[in-house]
């Protein structure tokens, strides 16, 4: 059985391997067609990207980067289970609070940057701001989701054992939300290192979005590519890694 | 209006007078925010002045296109999709981690490409935007009870007399899904590209205004934006409701 689910699994491997060759390859005709100014071609780009990725200038950039995007994942997920927690837990609170939380989601976020901007000024506040800004609200909403999904019998339970608030968050109401909440976090990921990135492609000095606008003011098409590829590569493998982490959980409550 | 109704719009119209009162008394400084009855006023005057009129309807227009080209070859590429499995799976774990990567990077290699143009827009817009169109079509597909494909054999219905009267309507619900998500990913990428570089259209415009250091126009085209992508909003949210219940109407 093991023996037909490895088989399948190295196929499955060999195909998405064969796709991206295939995408390298229409990279190449693009180049050819559009010309070297406009889109380097594959090899050189990547020889580019390993001689770049170690070089201090790429490090303190990715450095600025990460600093702005743990700020603002703190927030994002301090503020977004707050607010869950809270809207998931109380009724009232929730009925008034979901229907803003979703309309704030579904708005262009971007349309606020100068505002952002205005208030907390070009350095890495505001950057934080934005990225925040985006994470809290799927955070928020799906820990809320979580918890009203909880069978209102553990809180029964809980209530009957005299638990402190404190108590029924940390022991019952958390666990029992786990996976859900865990899938908000990792949406929440994504979204707000998306905001940090925006943040720095409109208004920062440091960063790797900064360094993409840069490139595009020099038209240095390589270092663009290259940029987008490390980014592209770092969301790819986080995402993998928590997906993994958010099956793990999912199939744990099931068992 | 129900309790929970007049609660929310109490809640609401709190924030904006607390804003209001705190611009008013100057505790926050007009320089960073205006009052939201300054925001009303100078977007009034800015749509029945007409300045803007070329700026929304090219906007709009390129979200419009967006999202209709999303909407159709997204539906398209799912179906196609869901008819190769072996694709399917190899193309999986791109799915999985598109929107974890920040597509819109890719924006300024499409101008150095496609020029100045609503071109690099588009295609950064539709880039964006497919993608959940696609993931909506395979999960509606995959949705579509066995059953109602073993009824349509017995009745010798053909494959595409299936696929618009058993398959479409099954798999419906998660095709508005992905049309909505569509509509909202398709409005965040043009305003986004148009923030970053474009010759015209009203992300441009707010980032002038913001330059210019004119609030009164920012914030009046900000608030223009907002009112727009919540109305498109809430009128896909009703009828999202409407197909639910009629849904619902038709199982009991």
């Amino acid at each position: 059985m093991s023996g037909t689910e490895a088989v399948t699994a190295t196929r499955r491997a060999i195909d998405t391997l064969a796709l991206l060759l295939v995408m390298l390859a229409i990279w190449e005709v693009l180049h050819r067609i559009a010309g070297e100014t406009a889109l380097p071609a594959p090899i050189e780009t990547l020889s580019y990207l390993i001689r770049t990725v170690p070089t201090p200038r790429f490090a303190e950039n990715a450095a600025a980067t990460a600093e702005a995007f743990v700020f603002a994942l703190i927030l994002a997920y301090g503020m977004g289970l707050a607010i869950g927690i809270w809207m998931g837990a109380h009724r009232l609170s929730g009925a008034v609070g979901e229907p803003i939380l979703v309309v704030l989601y579904s708005l262009p976020k971007i349309t606020l940057y100068p505002v952002v901007l205005l208030i907390f000024g070009l350095g890495i506040s505001g950057k934080v701001a934005f990225g925040a800004m985006h994470g809290v609200l799927p955070v928020a909403l799906l820990t809320m989701g979580a918890i009203r999904a909880i069978p209102p019998v553990y809180l029964r339970a809980a209530r009957t054992l005299h638990l402190s608030p404190w108590q029924i968050i940390v022991t019952v109401l958390l666990p029992a939300a786990l996976p859900e909440v865990f899938t908000g976090l990792r949406i929440g990921f994504t979204v707000t290192l998306l905001g940090v990135l925006l943040g720095e492609m409109f208004a920062s000095k440091a960063g790797l979005g900064a360094m993409v606008m840069n490139a595009m003011s020099l038209a240095q098409s390589q270092e663009m590519v290259t940029v987008a590829i490390v980014l592209f590569a770092f969301a790819a493998i986080a995402n993998a890694l928590l997906f993994r982490i958010e099956h793990r959980l999912h199939r744990r409550v099931r068992d | 209006m129900t309790r929970v109704g007049l609660i929310r719009l109490v809640v609401i119209a709190a924030l904006i007078g607390a804003l209001e009162l705190a611009c008013r008394t100057g505790l926050i400084d007009h320089r960073v925010v205006i009052a939201p009855s300054e925001m009303a006023s100078a977007l009034m005057a800015l749509l029945a002045s007409g300045s803007i009129n070329a700026d929304i309807e090219r906007t709009l227009g390129v979200i419009a296109v967006v999202i209709a080209l999303s909407i159709a070859l997204g539906f398209a590429a799912g179906v196609i999709i869901h008819a190769l499995p072996r694709l399917r799976e190899a193309l999986d774990p791109f799915f999985a981690t598109y929107y974890a990567v920040p597509v819109f990077i890719f924006y300024p290699v499409l101008i150095a490409i496609f020029g100045l143009s609503p071109i690099p827009i588009v295609l950064i817009g539709v880039a964006t935007a497919i993608v959940a169109m696609i993931i909506a079509t395979l999960n509606g597909l995959d949705r579509v009870p066995r059953v109602l494909i073993k009824v349509a054999r017995v009745h010798r219905l053909g494959r595409l007399a299936t696929a618009l009267t058993l398959q479409l309507p099954a798999a419906a619900p998660y095709l508005f899904t992905g049309i909505k998500l569509s509509v909202s990913y398709g409005f965040i990428a043009v305003i986004a590209a148009e923030f970053i570089l474009s010759p015209a259209g009203l992300g441009r415009d707010i980032s002038d205004a913001y330059t210019d250091f004119n609030n009164r126009r920012m914030y009046a085209l900000i608030l223009f934006l907002l009112i727009i992508a919540t109305v498109v909003n809430a009128g896909l949210h009703a009828l999202d409701m409407r197909f639910a219940e009629r849904r619902g109407g038709a199982r009991t």
